[in-house]
C-alpha cells in the first residue's frame, strides 16, 4: 500500500508522468485554437496519426528530426485545409467532416507505410530526440529531472502551450479569433473575415496536432506503428472541455491526466498480475467522459461553436 | 461566397452529383495505386472481379455487407435523430458479447427459441450502451460524439479482458478467444459451401423494418422532426428525452446485431479483432446512403464490395488492401459535399 | 441680339453619401429594385418602409455585407468598392445593426476594440483604447464600462456599445437600423439625444425605422421603400404620418373593427406567480383571461414576456403561487398537457419553434396533434388524413403554397404564420396565446391575423396577446396590462390609460392609482 503512495515521490514518475503529456499538450492546444474560433475538428485522431507517420518518414528517409517536425505540422496543416474547406465556407456537417478526415488520414498513413515497407515484420527504428538538460535546474529534486531533462519537443510543447495564451489573450489576432468563436457577425462587422480566421485557426490547430503525433514517433517511441494514437486524439478532446477552452487549464488537465496514466502504468506494475491489465488500460478513457460529465455542467463554450456561418445572413 | 437553399433539385442534379463524388473517388483511388507502381485499370479489374466477378466472390462481399448493413442502419437510425452515435464497434461487440454468453451452451434450447432469444438480448445489451451516452447528453448536456468513442475503446479493453478471462475457450490452446457457438446457436449458411447466412436475411429484414418505422409510424416521424428541430419539436409537445431514449435503444440494438451476425453466423466464436472497425464503416455506409435505409443495404453491399476486392487484389497485385479504407473514406467526404451540391446552389457574391 | 440672362446659381455642398440604381436579387425575389439615394452632410434621412420592403438589404449593401447585382456606392465621392465591410468601414461608414454584433462573453472593450488594430500585430494597446471609449461616451452621452461583459449589460446599454463601435472607427456616416425596437420609450428619447449631439458633431446619419412617429420626430427628409423601389421621397417638414403611411403600404390602412367584448368565463387564473431561471423571471404576477376578450401584454422584450409566454405553452412551471385553468389547479404541465387544456399558442419565432424548417407543411401542420386518432393508430401514421387536414389549413387560410409536401421553410414569412395561425386555431381552442403574431410580416398578413385573432374572439376564446408594437396592442385589446422586470400592472380597459401613461409603465415609473 505504501508502494502505491510512493510512486508519487519518484523523479521517474514525474519524468514519464511529462513525456506522456507532450502530445498530449500539442493535440489539446492544437484543438483548443480550432474549437476557440468556432469549428469542432474531429479530425485530430486521423491528423495525429499522419502527423506521426509524416515525421517518422521524413527521418526514415534521411531528414533530420526538425525537418520532421516540420513535414508533420506540414501534413497536418493541409489536413486542415481540407477539414476547413469542407465545414467553413461550404458549412458541411463538422461531425461527418471530422470523422471522414479521421479515416482518411489514417488510411492513407497506413497505405503509404505498407507501399514504403512492403514486407516488414517489425518497424524500423529512428533515432529519436535526446533529452536535453538545462544546466542547473535540472538538479533540482524530482522537478529538476521531470522538467528540465526533456527532449526538446517537450519543451517546444509547454512553450506552444504559453504561446497559444499569448496570442489568444494579448492580440489582436487571438481576440479576433475569439469573436470568431463567440459571435462571428461581430467579426464580420468590423471588416475582418471570418471565413479567413476559421480556416486559419483549423489549419493552425491542425499543424500542432499533428507535431503531437510526430512526438509519438520521434520522441517517446522511435518507430511507427499501427494504432499509435491509440485514441489520444478523443482524449484530448475531452480536455480541452475539462480546461473549460482555456490553454493555462487544459495545460493542467494534460499533464494531471499524463500523470494519472504514467500512474497506471506503475500501479500495473506493483500488483503483478492480480488485476487484469485491462482494467488498467481502461481507466484513463474511463477518466475523460468523467471529466467531460463533471465539467460539462458549468462549461462556458463558445457560443458559436459548430455554428456554420453565411456571410450576411438575414 | 454564398450558399442558396434550392426549391426542388432535378433528377439529373440528385444523380449527377453523386455519380461525381463516385468518380472524384476514383480518380484520387487511381493516383495512389500509379503511387505504388501498378496500373490503375488492371488493378480497378482486379478490385471489380473479386468483389462480383464470381458466384463465390458476389457470396464473400454479401457476406461482407452483413455486419455493414446492421451498422449502417444503427448509424442512419441515429444520426436521423442527430444522435452522434460514433459508437457502433462497442455496441456490436455487447452484442457478440451476448451472443457468447447465451449460445455457447448455457442455454440448450432447440434454434426456433435460441435464436430470437440471442437476438433481443443482443438488442438489448447493444441498446443500453448507447442508453448511458445518450443520457449523459439529455442530462448533462455531454457530447455524445466523445462519449460513445471512447465507449469504443473501453468496451474493446472489456473484451479482451473477458477473453483472457471468463469466456476463455479451455480448449484453445491458449488463445484469447471464447468457445464456438453451439448448432443450435448458428445462423444456418444460405448457400451449401458458401459463407452467406441468415444474418443477411435477418439483415434485409431489419433494413425494410426500419424504413417502415422512419416513414409510417409515430416514432419515425417524432425521430426525425428531433433530429430536424429539437426545440420546435419540444415546443410541439414532442416528448424529446423519451425520443431520444428510444433512438438510442433501436440504434445500439441493431449495432448490436452485427456482432451476433458476425459471430452466430460466421466465425462461430469471439475473438479480439472481430471486427476490422464495422462501427466506424457503418458511419460512412449512412452518410453514402443518405441515411435511407434502404439507401443502406445498396450502399453496404457496394462498401463491401470494395473491401472484398482490394483484399483480393491485394494478393495478386501488390497493392496494399489499406486502398479500400481510403476509398471509403473519400467516397464519405465528396459524397457529403455532392449531397449539398443538390441542394443549394453555390453563388460567387 | 441675344438677351444674356444671368441665372444665379446656388451651389449646394456635394452629398456625403451617394447610393444610385442599386439592384439586388436573391433567386427569383428583387429585394432592391434600382433604389437610389443620398444624403447631405448632418442631414438625417430616415429610410421608411414595412417588413420586406428591402431596407436592410440596401443598408447591407452599403456596408458591404452583400454585393448588388447593379448600380453603385459613392461615399465622399469616392467609389466604394463591393462587398467589403472594411472599405466601408475606412470610408467613415458605421452601422449599428438590428441584432446586435456583439459577442457577450467578451468584455465591452474587447467588442469595440475588435478588427481596430493590424491582425498581425504583437500587442494591444489596451490602456489608450480604453481612454478613446471613455471620451467618446463622455462626449455622447453613452455611459457604459468598458471593462464589463456584455452578457451583463441591459438591451439599451448593448445598444450603446454598437454606437461606440462605430463612433470608435471615427464614422462620419452612421446607419441604424431599426434601433428603437427594442427600446422603452424613455430609452428612445435619450437615443435621439445622442444623436442630435452626434449631428452636431457633423455626422449624418440614415435612421431605418417603420414607425412613423420616430420618423416624424428625428428627420430631416424621408425616403420610402415599398416592394423594393422608392415609393416616394419627401421633406419630414413638408409631410404627415397619413401620407407617409398611404406610401409605405400603397393604400388606405383600415383600422381593425373591434365590436364591444362579451366576457365570458373566466379560464384562466395566475395568482401570486413566480418563476425562476433564464432571463428575467416573473415576480409574483396576477392575471385573469376571460374568454370572449383579447388581453394585451405591452412592453419591451426581455422584460418577463418570454417567461409568461413558457408558462402558458407548457415550457416552464410556475415556482410559487397558484396557476388555473378553468378553475382547476394546474397540476403536471406539459407542452402537450396545455394542448390538452386547450390553449393554442402562436410562438414568438416562428423560424426556430413555430416550425421546423426542413420538414414539409403536412408534416408541420400535425406536430401537435400526431397522436390523435384521426391521424395515427395504433403507432401508424395515416398520411393521406394528414395530406387532407393541410390542404383545408391552405383553403381556410390563404396559404399561397403549391404543394402541402414542399418543404415549410420554402413559405413567406406571412404564409408560414397564417399556417401556424390555422394550425393553432384548428382545433376550436378556448385560450390563445398570441406571441408578437404580427412579426416580420406584411401590412396585407397583418390584416389578416388581426382579423382571424377577432374572430376567435367573437367565438367566446381567451386571448392573451403579447406585442412589442404598442400600436397593435392599443388597437386591439380589451385589457392592456404592462410588463416590466417580470413584474405585471394591474390590467387597464380599453382607452383608460393614455398612450403617455403606458409609457411610463413600460419604463418602470408607477402611475398613480388615484382614480
Amino acid at each position: 500500500m505504501i508502494e502505491a503512495f510512493e510512486i508519487l515521490f519518484t523523479a521517474s514518475f514525474w519524468v514519464a508522468a511529462i513525456r506522456i503529456a507532450s502530445p498530449l499538450i500539442f493535440a489539446t492546444m492544437g484543438e483548443l485554437i480550432c474549437e476557440r474560433a468556432g469549428v469542432l475538428n474531429l479530425g485530430i485522431e486521423g491528423i495525429m496519426t499522419a502527423g506521426a507517420f509524416a515525421g517518422w518518414l521524413t527521418v526514415y528517409g534521411g531528414g533530420d528530426l526538425w525537418m520532421g517536425v516540420a513535414v508533420a505540422a506540414l501534413a497536418g496543416a493541409a489536413f486542415g485545409l481540407l477539414h476547413g474547406t469542407l465545414t467553413v465556407p461550404l458549412g458541411l456537417s463538422q461531425h461527418v467532416v471530422g470523422i471522414g478526415i479521421t479515416l482518411l488520414a489514417t488510411s492513407l498513413s497506413y497505405f503509404t507505410y505498407r507501399i514504403v515497407l512492403p514486407q516488414v515484420t517489425s518497424p524500423p527504428k529512428i533515432e529519436p530526440f535526446q533529452p536535453l538538460a538545462v544546466p542547473y535546474l535540472s538538479d533540482l529534486p524530482i522537478i529538476g529531472p521531470a522538467l528540465f531533462n526533456q527532449t526538446p519537443l517537450t519543451y517546444l510543447a509547454f512553450a506552444s502551450a504559453a504561446v497559444v495564451a499569448w496570442v489568444l489573450y494579448r492580440t489582436p489576432l487571438g481576440l479576433a479569433l475569439r469573436a470568431a468563436g463567440e459571435n462571428p457577425a461581430a467579426v464580420e462587422a468590423q471588416g475582418i473575415s471570418v471565413t479567413a480566421i476559421r480556416m486559419g485557426a483549423v489549419m493552425a490547430g491542425s499543424a500542432l496536432m499533428a507535431v503531437g503525433g510526430a512526438f509519438l514517433t520521434m520522441s517517446a517511441f522511435n518507430s511507427f506503428f499501427f494504432e499509435m494514437v491509440n485514441g489520444r486524439g478523443w482524449i484530448c478532446i475531452a480536455l480541452v472541455v475539462f480546461g473549460s477552452w482555456r490553454p493555462g487549464k487544459a495545460l493542467l488537465g494534460a499533464v494531471l491526466f499524463a500523470a494519472f496514466d504514467a500512474y497506471q502504468v506503475r500501479l500495473q506494475q506493483l500488483t503483478g498480475g492480480a488485476v487484469p491489465y485491462q482494467l488498467f488500460l481502461m481507466m484513463p478513457f474511463v477518466l475523460s467522459i468523467l471529466a467531460l460529465v463533471i465539467m460539462s455542467r458549468r462549461a462556458s463554450y463558445p457560443k458559436a461553436l459548430m455554428v456554420p456561418y453565411q456571410k450576411g445572413e438575414r | 461566397m454564398r450558399l442558396e437553399p434550392k426549391p426542388s433539385s432535378s433528377l439529373a442534379a440528385t444523380l449527377l452529383f453523386p455519380l461525381a463524388a463516385v468518380a472524384a473517388t476514383v480518380v484520387f483511388a487511381s493516383l495512389l495505386v500509379l503511387a505504388a507502381g501498378a496500373n490503375p485499370f488492371s488493378v480497378f479489374g482486379l478490385v471489380l472481379k473479386g468483389a462480383a466477378g464470381s458466384q463465390f466472390a458476389l457470396m464473400e462481399t454479401l457476406t461482407r455487407a452483413t455486419p455493414l448493413i446492421f451498422t449502417g442502419l444503427a448509424v442512419a437510425v441515429a444520426f436521423r435523430a442527430k444522435l452522434w452515435n460514433i459508437g457502433a464497434e462497442a455496441q456490436l461487440y455487447a452484442g457478440a458479447i451476448v451472443t457468447v454468453v447465451l449460445g455457447t451452451g448455457a442455454l440448450p434450447l432447440p434454434a426456433p427459441v435460441l435464436i430470437p432469444l440471442v437476438l433481443v438480448a443482443a438488442m438489448l445489451a447493444g441498446g443500453l450502451l448507447l442508453l448511458g451516452p445518450a443520457v449523459l447528453k439529455t442530462r448533462f448536456g455531454v457530447d455524445e460524439v466523445v462519449t460513445t468513442l471512447l465507449l469504443n475503446f473501453i468496451v474493446i479493453l472489456f473484451v479482451s479482458m473477458l477473453l483472457e478471462g471468463v469466456l476463455k475457450d479451455p480448449m484453445g490452446l491458449g488463445w484469447p478467444q471464447s468457445r464456438r457457438v453451439i448448432a443450435d446457436a448458428q445462423l444456418p449458411r444460405l448457400i451449401q459451401g458458401r459463407r452467406l447466412h441468415l444474418g443477411f436475411v435477418i439483415a434485409l429484414v431489419a433494413a425494410v423494418g426500419v424504413w417502415i418505422v422512419m416513414k409510417r409510424t409515430t416514432l419515425g416521424y417524432e425521430m426525425r422532426a428531433v433530429g430536424h428541430n429539437p426545440e420546435a419539436a419540444r415546443f410541439a409537445g414532442i416528448p424529446v428525452n423519451r425520443v431520444l431514449m428510444k433512438t438510442a435503444l433501436l440504434s445500439g440494438g441493431l449495432a448490436a446485431l452485427a456482432g451476433v451476425s458476425e459471430v452466430a453466423g460466421l466465425k462461430g466464436n469471439l475473438t479480439r479483432d472481430l471486427s476490422p472497425g464495422f462501427g466506424y464503416t457503418g458511419i460512412v455506409v449512412a452518410m453514402l446512403a443518405m441515411l435511407n435505409p434502404l439507401g443502406v443495404v445498396v450502399a453496404a453491399i457496394f462498401v463491401a464490395g470494395i473491401f472484398v476486392g482490394a483484399d483480393a487484389m491485394s494478393r495478386t497485385a501488390g497493392v496494399p488492401s489499406y486502398i479500400a479504407q481510403v476509398m471509403v473514406a473519400t467516397a464519405l467526404l465528396t459524397m457529403v459535399v455532392a449531397i449539398m451540391l443538390t441542394r443549394f446552389r453555390v453563388r460567387w457574391r | 441680339m441675344p438677351i444674356m440672362i444671368v441665372v444665379p446659381m446656388t451651389v449646394k455642398a456635394d452629398p456625403v453619401l451617394r447610393l444610385s440604381g442599386i439592384t439586388k436579387r436573391f433567386g427569383p425575389l428583387v429585394a432592391n429594385d434600382a433604389i437610389s439615394l443620398t444624403l447631405a452632410r448632418g442631414e438625417v434621412v430616415a429610410l421608411l418602409g414595412e417588413n420586406g420592403a428591402g431596407k436592410t438589404t440596401l443598408m447591407n449593401i452599403l456596408f458591404g455585407h452583400y454585393v448588388a447585382d447593379e448600380g453603385s456606392v459613392e461615399v465622399f465621392g469616392k467609389r466604394l468598392p463591393p462587398g467589403d465591410p472594411r472599405a466601408a468601414l475606412d470610408a467613415g461608414v458605421g452601422m449599428v445593426h438590428q441584432h446586435f454584433t456583439v459577442a457577450e462573453n467578451m468584455t465591452v472593450l474587447e467588442n469595440i476594440a475588435l478588427g481596430t488594430e493590424p491582425l498581425f500585430s504583437p500587442r494591444f494597446p489596451k490602456q489608450k483604447a480604453r481612454e478613446k471609449i471613455r471620451r467618446l461616451s463622455a462626449d455622447f452621452g453613452l455611459a457604459v464600462d468598458p471593462d464589463r461583459l456584455v452578457s451583463a449589460l441591459t438591451v439599451g446599454e448593448r445598444q450603446r456599445v454598437e454606437i461606440l463601435k462605430a463612433l470608435y472607427r471615427d464614422a462620419r456616416i452612421l446607419i441604424l437600423d431599426e434601433p428603437t425596437a427594442v427600446l422603452t420609450p424613455i430609452e428612445t428619447d435619450a437615443l435621439f439625444s445622442t444623436l442630435r449631439k452626434l449631428i452636431a458633431d457633423g455626422l449624418s446619419i440614415i435612421f431605418i425605422s417603420h414607425k412613423l412617429r420616430e420618423v416624424m420626430e428625428i428627420s430631416d427628409r424621408v425616403v420610402v421603400l415599398r416592394g423594393g423601389k422608392v415609393a416616394g421621397e419627401r421633406h419630414t417638414a413638408a409631410t404627415d404620418r397619413k401620407e407617409l403611411a398611404a406610401l409605405m403600404v400603397g393604400q388606405e390602412l383600415a383600422a381593425p373593427a373591434v365590436t364591444a367584448p362579451v366576457r365570458g368565463l373566466r379560464l384562466m387564473t395566475l395568482r401570486g406567480v413566480s418563476t425562476r431561471g433564464g432571463g428575467t423571471p416573473l415576480r409574483e404576477i396576477d392575471l385573469d383571461l376571460h374568454g370572449g376578450e383579447i388581453t394585451g401584454l405591452a412592453g419591451v422584450s426581455g422584460n418577463g414576456q418570454a417567461a409568461l409566454a413558457e408558462l402558458i405553452a407548457g415550457m416552464r412551471m410556475p415556482q410559487e403561487g397558484e396557476f388555473r385553468i378553468a378553475d382547476a389547479q394546474v397540476g403536471v404541465w406539459s407542452p402537450a398537457a396545455a394542448l390538452a387544456s386547450g390553449i393554442a399558442r402562436i410562438p414568438e419565432d416562428r423560424h426556430a419553434v413555430g416550425a421546423i424548417a426542413d420538414m414539409s407543411v403536412t408534416e408541420n401542420v400535425i406536430s401537435e396533434r400526431y397522436r390523435s386518432p384521426r391521424f395515427s393508430r395504433r403507432g401508424f401514421l395515416d398520411w393521406k388524413a394528414a395530406r387532407a387536414f393541410a390542404d383545408e389549413l391552405i383553403r381556410d387560410y390563404d396559404v399561397k403554397c403549391p404543394s402541402p409536401d414542399m418543404r415549410i421553410r420554402l413559405l413567406s414569412g406571412g404564409n408560414m404564420q397564417k399556417l401556424i395561425l390555422g394550425r393553432a386555431l384548428a382545433a376550436e381552442p378556448r385560450i390563445i396565446l398570441a406571441n408578437q403574431p404580427t412579426r416580420g410580416l406584411d401590412v396585407g398578413a397583418v390584416g389578416y391575423v388581426h382579423g382571424r385573432l377577432l374572430e376567435a374572439r367573437a367565438r367566446g376564446a381567451a386571448i392573451l396577446l403579447i406585442s412589442e408594437d404598442l400600436d397593435e396592442v392599443l388597437a386591439l385589446s380589451d385589457h392592456v396590462c404592462v410588463m416590466y422586470k417580470g413584474r405585471l400592472s394591474p390590467p387597464s380597459a380599453r382607452g383608460e390609460r393614455t398612450l403617455q401613461q403606458l409609457a411610463e409603465l413600460m419604463a418602470g415609473h408607477e402611475a398613480d392609482h388615484a382614480a
